[in-house]
């Protein structure tokens, strides 16, 4: 195994790493825990953010309507009762305010208090109708107050205000828990990240582990599933199927090689030792050329497995199916039986033929006639004289089934299986002349049509029989198709020729 | 005839041109696409037999295409290690004639590009064939040898079509499969010659000089043996 492994050698001089903040970037662990954080973070911003609109905002256009109605009141008192209604309306609210927040105060037009609950007007304040938040010091004590004042007629001037500090008390509070929730995220989404970085990693670390010894040559390792029947597991069997067919494919391209090997070796062995005998021991042109005659037609041998091998190979790439198009396969079992009824006939052979007037499918002609072609060529090879070949064709909905039955010797039930597989000769077959590629071919064909080949015994003998589905459902030619049909919408150009 | 060989293995070219020459052909050679382009397209051949991988920046497929863009007709046939289906199909695609698939037996070849050239040079409709004293009326379906009417089945008729339309020249069993059957595979039975024996009853056995002889190693000729 280790002989396929490719040595690969590092283009980079070892101190070319990039740096270490650029590595760290790189792991899709800590870009992803990364983004967590940010989603994280951002979410508890946005919290916190409609918290304080909710709260303090509130508070605020309380406020706001607050002092406005108060300042309503009071104006219609002055409108309806003149200077002592207002006065009077003013001592008698300042008197009952319990929370002792509500500000007033009454100037006349020289600046001197009338009434209101301040000592002097707070400076600053300039413009009627305007909000003001001011420090203030009321009864000793500083605090801040929101106010508005409004003009009167006669040159009064009346300031409405509440005092905020318990607003201002509120914001310093949600400010400091703020403060620690932003922390407790930080906290929380740095170990977030650390946790999800460290998952990925666990479950990355066996896959990566099993790529590793795959490159380097050990096709028996497999990805560990946990057990969850999570997105990793998912991966993991994915993977562990490639690989399982990767294993088969090694395997087949290996016994096929073996057999290339012992298959080609042989007819080379022969025709090179003619040639050699023919150049040292020939004492005649005639001799000499007989000589040359028969390599040449052993290397002709090898040519013809080599082909053989080659189409099987073409065919099991999928290559061919851009030649799939609507056929008829009565036709063509009509020109086949008698294509070969002629050889039949020299051997005495009679050929059956037995199958419906029309057989509509679609699939590449060329290959079907191939496939059978082989078949019936096998059941006159191993016919005995004097006995019948029969080629039937029948059809349902989904299938043609076309049996191809000889009385020949036939193939032992457990050599069947095999008897597709490449180079595989059955007893009787070894004495005849053949490539033993045949049935592989048959069944290269039948597959990639989305078919099968089944052998059976046709007591005595053997029957092949070849199932084809009449629809090729393969999306690679709808596919093509429809691409087809789109090109033919754009460009107009003439539709491919039927085969 | 003057045939154009384009190709870049020197043992397969001087194989190949020593056998055309052999056959009584003038033939003209070069070694990579550059050339070829040239000489196929500044000279006159009957046929250019031209390899599909080929030094000089230039290969078979590009050449014929370049070719076929100046209108010239010259018969093509390609000769080359690709050999899949698509590959033949490509090589056709691009205006070849026909496709040889190396390794290649020479006798193949030869009767190959003497069949393409005469296809190439265009007889037109015809509705009568004449070989000898045989006689084939395209139009009423029947044959006639030495005035005698010759009963033949439809496929032994398309045979003897195909063999008359290439009198004097050597067909191959490859070439029969293809031309009469349109079979693009190969029987592992002796089935072509089986078809020319039965033929060879109806329109050589009851006369006296045969008209449809076996050429040794290379296939069948249809011609009136010279006394």
């Amino acid at each position: 195994m280790s002989a396929f492994t490719p040595i690969v050698t590092e283009a980079k001089p070892a101190g070319a790493r990039p740096p270490k903040r650029r590595r760290l970037l790189r792991s899709a662990g800590v870009r992803f825990a990364v983004l967590y954080a940010l989603v994280f973070g951002v979410s508890t911003v946005l919290l916190a953010a409609s918290l304080r609109y909710s709260t303090i905002g509130l508070l605020d256009r309380q406020t706001h309507e607050a002092i406005r109605g108060d300042a309503r009141g009071l104006a219609a008192h002055f409108k309806t009762g003149g200077l002592p209604a207002l006065v009077l309306t003013l001592d008698s609210r300042i008197n009952e305010d319990i929370n002792e927040n509500a500000i007033y105060l009454l100037v006349d037009p020289l600046g001197n208090r009338v009434a209101g609950n301040m000592s002097r007007w707070p400076t600053g304040i300039a413009t009627p109708n305007a909000w003001y938040q001011v420090p203030v010091e009321r009864a000793g004590k500083r605090s801040h107050a929101l106010m508005r004042y409004y003009e009167l007629p006669g040159g009064f001037q009346l300031l409405v205000g509440r005092d905020v500090s318990t607003r201002s008390q509120l914001r310093r509070v949600l400010r400091d828990g703020l403060i620690w929730a932003l922390a407790a995220m930080l906290l929380l989404g740095a170990l977030g990240a650390l946790v999800i970085r460290g998952l990925f990693k666990r479950s990355l670390a066996d896959i990566s582990a099993t790529s590793r010894a795959i490159a380097r040559g050990d096709l028996t390792q497999r990805v560990r599933r946990s057990g969850h029947g999570d997105e990793f597991d998912e991966l993991a069997e994915t993977i562990n199927d490639m690989l399982d067919r990767i294993t088969r494919l090694m395997d087949g391209v290996r016994e096929v090689s073996n057999s290339i090997a012992h298959d080609l070796r042989t007819p080379i062995t022969r025709a090179r030792a003619r040639l050699e005998d023919a150049a040292s021991h020939a004492r005649t042109e005639d001799e000499l050329r007989s000589a040359v005659d028969r390599a040449t037609s052993e290397l002709d041998g090898v040519v013809k497995v080599f082909q053989a091998l080659l189409r099987i190979a073409e065919i099991e790439a999928g290559a061919r199916r851009s030649a799939f198009a609507s056929i008829n396969l009565t036709p063509v079992l009509e020109d086949l039986a008698e294509f070969f009824d002629a050889v039949a006939e020299e051997r005495h052979i009679t050929i059956d033929t037995a199958w419906p007037p029309d057989l509509p499918m679609t699939g590449d002609r060329d290959m079907i006639q191939q496939a059978i072609a082989n078949l019936l060529e096998n059941a006159i090879k191993f016919s005995p004289p004097d006995h019948h070949v029969s080629i039937s064709a029948r059809m349902d909905a989904q299938q043609i089934e076309i049996h191809i039955a000889d009385q020949g010797p036939g193939i032992p039930e457990a050599d069947r299986p095999r008897a597709t597989e490449r180079f595989y000769r059955g007893e009787q077959a070894r004495s005849t002349p053949g490539t033993g590629l045949g049935l592989a071919l048959v069944a290269a064909i039948a597959h990639l049509h989305g078919g099968v080949l089944r052998l059976e015994d046709n007591r005595p003998g053997l029957r092949a029989v070849l199932v084809l589905p009449r629809r090729a459902l393969n999306p690679e030619a709808t596919l093509r198709i429809k691409l087809w049909a789109q090109t033919m919408r754009k460009t107009e150009i003439a539709p491919p020729a039927p085969e | 005839m003057r045939i154009l060989i384009v190709e870049d293995d020197k043992d397969v070219a001087g194989f190949v041109v020593k056998g055309l020459r052999e056959a009584g052909h003038t033939v003209e050679h070069a070694d990579n696409g550059r050339d070829g382009l040239f000489m196929a397209a500044s000279e006159n051949f009957d046929a250019i037999i031209l390899d599909r991988m080929l030094p000089g920046g230039i290969d078979g497929l590009r050449l014929l295409e370049t070719l076929r863009a100046q209108d010239n007709a010259t018969p093509v046939m390609f000769l080359s290690a690709l050999g899949q289906v698509d590959d033949r199909v490509k090589g056709l695609k691009a205006g070849g004639d026909d496709y040889l698939t190396k390794p290649f037996a020479f006798a193949e070849l030869l009767a190959r590009v003497e069949a393409m050239s005469r296809r190439g040079k265009g007889e037109g409709p015809t509705t009568r064939l004449n070989v000898g004293d045989l006689e084939m009326d395209l139009l009423s379906r029947g044959v006639k040898r030495a005035g005698q009417k010759v009963d033949l089945q439809p496929r032994e008729f398309r045979l003897l079509e195909y063999l008359m339309r290439h009198a004097g020249q050597v067909v191959t069993r490859t070439m029969l499969l293809e031309g009469v059957w349109d079979y693009h595979f190969d029987p592992q039975t002796n089935v072509i010659d089986v078809h020319i024996s039965r033929l060879r009853q109806k329109i050589d056995k009851p006369f006296d000089a045969p008209l449809l002889h076996t050429v040794r190693n290379a296939g069948y000729m249809l011609r009136v043996e010279e006394p």
